[in-house]
């Protein structure tokens, strides 16, 4: 077995394989050269941390042995010849499979705009240190992009004495996928620490000290970051001729357009059947590690359908927000009030379907909430909306037939 | 040895919870299952050091409120990834009306 990635996705599956009772060799190729890394405190603790800030691994030199995965790092998987089932790897290596994995990740969008060389992107983890070094009290830093990541890093920035910009094209923060009211929640918190957010501007230039805006605005810019999104990472699908259709196209076990060839975590897009099959594609942490759990079974033999409920959190100063299921199919919307000016979004469909949740509170507020919601998104339940409204009420209780 | 406190009243959770409690520098879950009996373990999860009172109770497992890290609070068993590092747990009973935990 060859896995080719070596973040969430590609962690967990080795660990998988062996949770599985799968016991021939299993090979995990990364073009980084550090062992797979958790991600999500990129943006956040190893910004912020007093200390130093060091890799925090899912699979350690210790885990790797003791699991017997062979790792290959600082090694890039260039080919894939799917007759003969073998990948190449950048220094003519050839690694024979009987089924790969694809968990080759997404790589963030580049500004085409003039002076972008001069922005800094974040996903691995040399990003962030680099980006944690360049965030010096009283530096002006810029960021282009109000999404999760521009936003985290600015949280991030404001925690470290920084000037912060957040530069945003559309009308409003969060457009996509986040309720307004959430984002006004959010938006309020930052203008709160001191940062600026731009909304409705474009960026025309970036110059050595500054960023001109499209209306003539100029925002001083020791840093500029660029937050605007990634793209999956489809080279080698490509160049093996797999189906394409917003990343790698699975079908619902995770397998590629070849029986043996299988594609997870934010490369892949696939069928979910909680949603009338709509085709997506996920850039999530739980995602990458359910998918991996999935597929891994289906590589081994097993006929799994991924049907996990979408779910994916953002921490910001004080606030965690957790969006579960899919909340721009909601037709309507039913507020859930918690304590301490916590609350949760409940999203129905037009056949009063619960196919969302979306909610903001302080630390973990509303995360029993929420998966208590999730699990019901996922058994398609039409749960009352008075319940649902009713912050004082058991959501546990709506679960049981 | 033993050295037995008392965490609160038979009451104070309800079934197939969970309830924070903190003792002298530490924290604790203390659970209260669906068939009506007490058990307590560490407070924080193993993997990223969140209060677990704050997750989701199942039958007899803990999910962690920001990983879904899962446990079998009866024993603090780890459950699979993220988590691999079990729970310490405590013995726990209740004697007239009050549950009570042996810190040893």
């Amino acid at each position: 077995m060859v896995i080719v990635g070596g973040g969430k996705a590609g962690a967990r599956a080795a660990i998988a394989f062996r949770d599985n009772g799968y016991g021939g060799p299993v090979t995990l190729v990364s073009d980084e050269t550090l062992l797979p890394y958790d991600r999500p405190p990129l943006s956040k603790a190893a910004i912020t941390d007093e200390a130093e800030p060091e890799p925090v691994y899912l699979l350690d030199a210790v885990m790797m042995k003791s699991l017997n995965v062979r790792f290959l790092g600082g090694a890039a998987a260039v080919s894939i010849d799917k007759v003969a089932q073998t990948v190449t790897l950048s220094d003519g290596r050839k690694l024979p499979y009987e089924c790969l994995l694809l968990a080759t990740g997404a790589a963030p969008r580049k500004l085409s705009t003039k002076g972008a060389e001069r922005a800094l992107a974040l996903r691995n983890f040399s990003d962030a240190v680099e980006i944690r070094n360049s965030f010096m009290p009283a530096k002006n830093i810029a960021i282009i992009g109000g999404g999760f990541i521009g936003l985290e890093l600015a949280a991030s920035a404001a925690k470290r004495g920084c000037h912060v910009t957040v530069i945003e094209a559309q009308p409003r923060i969060l457009m996509r996928g986040v309720a307004g009211e959430l984002a006004r929640i959010i938006m309020a918190r930052h203008e709160a620490a001191g940062n600026v957010i731009l909304t409705g501007t474009a960026i025309s230039q970036i110059e050595a000290d500054s960023v001109s805006l499209s209306d003539g605005r100029r925002v001083a810019a020791d840093i500029v970051i660029a937050g605007i999104g990634a793209a999956p990472r489809v080279a080698l699908a490509e160049q093996a001729d797999l189906a394409l259709d917003n990343g790698i196209a699975c079908d619902d076990s995770m397998r590629t357009s070849d029986p043996h060839i299988f594609a997870v975590g934010d490369c892949c897009s696939f069928p979910h059947p909680v949603f009338g099959n709509t085709r997506l594609r996920l850039e999530a942490w739980r995602n990458a590690s359910d998918q991996a759990v999935i597929a891994v079974e289906n590589m081994l033999g097993g006929t799994r359908v991924y049907e996990a409920v979408p779910w994916f959190w953002s921490d910001q100063f004080d606030l965690t927000l957790q969006i579960a299921g899919m909340p721009s199919l909601g037709m309507s919307v039913v507020k859930r009030a918690l304590k301490d000016e916590a609350f949760i979004l409940c999203h129905l469909n037009g056949e009063n379907r619960l196919v969302g949740a979306s909610g903001i509170g302080r630390g973990n507020s509303i995360a029993r909430d929420v998966r208590l919601l999730e699990m019901l998104v996922g058994k398609r339940s039409k749960p009352d909306a008075a319940v649902l409204a009713d912050g004082a009420s058991q959501l546990k209780a709506l679960l049981r037939p | 040895m033993s050295q037995w406190i008392e965490v609160c009243g038979v009451h104070d959770i309800d079934a197939e919870d969970v309830m924070r409690f903190d003792h002298k520098g530490q924290t604790f879950a203390i659970y209260h299952s669906p068939n009506n009996k007490f058990y307590a373990t560490d407070g924080l999860c193993t993997h990223e050091k969140v209060h677990l009172a704050d997750g989701l109770v199942m039958d007899h497992i803990i999910e962690c409120p920001k990983h879904n890290g899962r446990f079998d609070y009866r024993n603090g068993a780890a459950k699979g990834a993220p988590v691999c590092v079990n729970l310490k747990s405590y013995p726990a009973k209740v004697e007239a009306g009050k549950v009570m935990i042996d810190l040893g």
